[in-house]
């Protein structure tokens, strides 16, 4: 029975999903506004079980005294810090002016931020040492990447005038072309692809046949 | 607090960009704190957002005891942290995986297939059908049909059950190379946004914190 | 720690000391000074070339340099740039300006501080135009600190005179719903009822007293919609919910990296108009006529750009000369190998 009822509460769930498209009506909004809330708190506690493992995991590093184990006791201590005070400051935690807040706006905020702006140097530095015209399909990729590169940005036009290019193939003109036409139709092609598969393997998993989400016995 | 706040900041932004140069502890220090701050917010926010919003008040305020089955559901996936009794989670698990197969399904299969087929079978030479051919710029003739060649072939080079030759070849190998244009386009916008993002990180340590800039 | 990275650490403690205190005034380069500055990085990635050719290879961290120099310098430069504004951000603009006043634009808050520097300036010159415009705004978000940026882009568009002449009324000229955990079920429900998916707003004041929104039951009271957004949820469950579900009338902005996946539904008149990156950005401040951040880092993204293909070239010129050596050097190696005992 451990495999048999997940199995059925997926198919339960599913076809609930897709009947309330045709038939958006009593029962099925019910039903939908219940699983959706459902969903919603199941999701909170994957947050929690996600958070909880990571203190699991550096609490035994710190015990086992690991390499880098100091690191560890500042992931558990900077979580406990934002927990407490996120915790004691009630409902209107995220008010500005809050304890909260200011870990939010002032450590939080900058480092995701300086994380996702490290990647600047980085696809600067891969492009320089790896992007590199071997063959034709390598040769069109970097071209119109180029093109895009030059074209959106205001210094594609001012090249364009000092080279008197006509300004139906001004670089911008170009770009956009390109963005609006075969962008288009690549992203296109591999969009219904995509979907293809997410519907085939949505059946497969509504229908039990599918059964990775259920892990090994 | 906001000024000592600042140079906190600018201290942990700094300490991130060092590791350009190498991995070094200020690196290693705020990359933890990050960890955990990251970690403890997410927990924060979905406790305050989620379990105090909507399943507390929703069964003290609003009377709505069937969210007990959510918090049910919920509890059940935390016991994936117990060894012995970790496999209960798989029924939270089913019902995640259920909720979003049944929803995908017919929302990818409207939005993503249906509508972008519908939108590629479109008259080529002329704006609509019953309309005039070639009243629209040669751009826009190109572009058209750019767009329903391209889609088609490109959907052909995806299909790998049948060997790429003869003419299904050809078509798919136009198909690679619209889709290597397709590729570079969005290489050229991660630059962008990757820059982007660095951008306001500067303009912060520049502008907020030295006050170099406007 | 070895000495030289100590005494890095202290130079960059006391530079930083330094220019925190000691100055005052913003540091602004005339425009001789930037073209200047520009010609020099020019001749120095020349340089940087013909040594490549020579066959010296750089190291990642010259890469990292130039990047951080091609951010930075041009915070300092005057430099004007033409921005012309593309189809797809002249359709968004003109999709606001046919709307009447006093229409209801409903606008979606689903990204974090992280995407801010490219969405930012989209959300602030929006609401300007629509406060311009007399639309009434209801606010919301997918993402939990969506509803921060909100406010934050709210108190930047007060700042503007005319806007702050209307004496706009918060609950009846704009309303912020706040965040709401679901994702897409949330857009869902609302198609059938606001007020299921947002008892109180974003201060805690019951739904239905507040004037904006009290008459407000699902889309068929909502005439756009207005998305930006940095991931999922976003853009992408409002076009599959929003629009092909309740038919509601859809712009969006979205980061640079997921823009490009965004141009099918734009072609299937499934999005109005979109806003791509922070190019975006400053075109739609271009298009409104509301100058801000946008149009302020276009000379820095115009710079790192030209750096990254000016190194992308020199790479495969490396690559190439590389290539072209080997294959000249091959003979040689051949005979030698033919040669009896050679191994």
């Amino acid at each position: 029975m451990r495999r048999e009822i997940p199995l059925i509460i997926t198919a339960f769930v599913g076809i609930v999903f897709i009947i309330q498209y045709f038939i958006p009506h009593y029962p099925f909004n019910r039903l939908n506004g219940w699983f959706s809330d459902w969903f919603s708190i199941i999701g909170a506690c994957a947050i929690w079980l996600g958070a909880l493992n990571l203190m699991k995991i550096s609490a035994d590093r710190v015990y086992r005294k690991k390499r880098d184990w100091f690191y560890s006791v500042v992931i558990i201590v900077s979580f406990l810090m934002i927990t407490i005070i996120g915790f004691a400051g009630g409902p209107d935690f995220r008010d500005y002016g809050t304890g909260f807040d200011w870990l939010y706006r002032l450590v939080y905020t900058p480092l995701s931020a300086t994380m996702f702006a490290l990647l600047a140097f980085f696809v600067a530095s891969a492009s320089y040492r790896a992007f590199r015209a071997r063959n034709l399909e390598a040769t069109l990729l970097l071209v119109a990447a180029f093109i895009i590169m030059i074209g959106r940005v205001p210094v594609g036009d001012a090249i364009g005038k000092v080279l008197h290019l006509p300004e139906s193939i001004m670089p911008s003109q170009i770009a956009g072309w390109i963005m609006g036409y075969v962008n288009a139709a690549g992203q296109r092609a591999i969009m219904i692809g995509i979907a293809l598969g997410i519907v085939s393997t949505s059946l497969r998993v509504i229908l039990g046949i599918e059964r990775a989400h259920l892990g090994g016995d | 607090m906001e000024v000592f706040g600042l140079w906190l900041a600018a201290f942990f932004t700094l300490g991130i960009i060092s590791f350009l140069y190498k991995d070094n502890p200020w690196y290693k220090f705020s990359e933890a704190v990050f960890i955990g701050i990251s970690a403890g917010y997410w927990f924060v926010v979905s406790f305050w957002d989620n379990l105090y919003a909507k399943f507390y008040l929703g069964v003290t305020a609003n009377d709505d005891y069937m969210l007990f089955v959510g918090a049910v559901l919920g509890a059940m996936m935390i016991l994936r942290l117990a060894p012995n009794i970790g496999w209960i989670s798989r029924w939270p698990l089913a019902f995640v995986v259920g909720a979003i197969s049944g929803f995908y399904l017919m929302n990818y299969f409207s939005s993503n297939v249906m509508k972008q087929v519908q939108n590629s079978v479109i008259p080529l030479f002329s704006a609509d059908y019953g309309q005039s051919m070639f009243t629209e710029s040669f751009g826009t003739i190109a572009g058209k049909i750019v767009i329903a060649a391209g889609t088609f072939t490109g959907l052909i080079y995806f299909f790998f059950s049948k060997e790429h030759k003869g003419a299904f070849g050809g078509a798919a190998k136009v198909g690679i190379w619209v889709i290597m244009i397709t590729f570079g386009a969005s290489f050229g916008y991660t630059v962008m946004s990757r820059m982007s993002l660095l951008i306001g990180r500067m303009d912060f340590l520049f502008g907020q914190w030295l006050g170099m800039i406007k | 720690m070895n000495k030289k990275e100590l005494v890095a650490v202290i130079i960059i403690v006391a530079l930083s000391l330094i220019f925190y205190f000691g100055i005052k005034q913003p540091i602004v380069f005339s425009s001789t000074v930037s073209y200047i500055i520009t010609a020099l990085i020019g001749l120095v990635l020349l340089y940087i070339f013909i040594r490549t050719v020579g066959g010296k290879i750089f190291g990642r961290r010259t890469v990292f340099l130039f990047v951080g120099i091609a951010v930075v310098l041009p915070f300092f430069m005057t430099i004007k740039q033409p921005i012309k504004s593309s189809p797809e951000v002249k359709s968004l603009y003109d999709a606001v300006l046919a709307l009447k006043p006093d229409s209801k634009v409903l606008v979606s808050f689903d990204y974090d501080p992280p995407s801010a520097p490219e969405l930012q300036p989209m959300a602030e010159s929006f609401f300007m135009l629509c406060f311009e415009r007399d639309l009434k705004l209801i606010i919301m978000g997918l993402w939990p600190q969506g509803p921060q940026q909100a406010e934050m882009a709210l108190q930047r568009a007060f700042l503007e005179p005319d806007i702050a002449a209307k004496n706009l009324k918060y609950g009846v000229d704009y309303v912020n719903l706040g965040f709401q955990t679901g994702n897409e079920f949330v857009i869902q429900r609302m198609g059938s009822s606001f007020k299921s998916m947002f008892q109180t707003d974003y201060y805690g004041t019951p739904y239905d007293d507040i004037p904006l929104i009290r008459n407000v039951t699902n889309f068929s009271n909502i005439d756009f919609v207005f998305n930006l957004s940095a991931g999922y949820p976003g853009t992408v469950e409002w076009v599959q919910v929003a629009v092909d579900r309740y038919g509601v009338k859809l712009g969006a902005g979205n980061t640079a990296v997921q823009a490009p996946q965004m141009y099918p539904y734009l072609r299937a008149g499934q999005l109005v108009g979109l806003l791509g990156g922070l190019n975006g950005a400053a075109e739609f401040e271009k298009a409104t006529n509301i100058i801000g951040k946008g149009t302020k880092f276009m000379v820095s993204q115009s710079f790192a750009h030209v750096i990254v293909i000016a190194f992308i070239i020199i790479g495969n010129a490396a690559y190439f000369l590389g290539e072209k050596r080997r294959e000249e050097n091959k003979p040689n190696q051949t005979g030698m190998n033919n040669q009896p005992g050679a191994n």
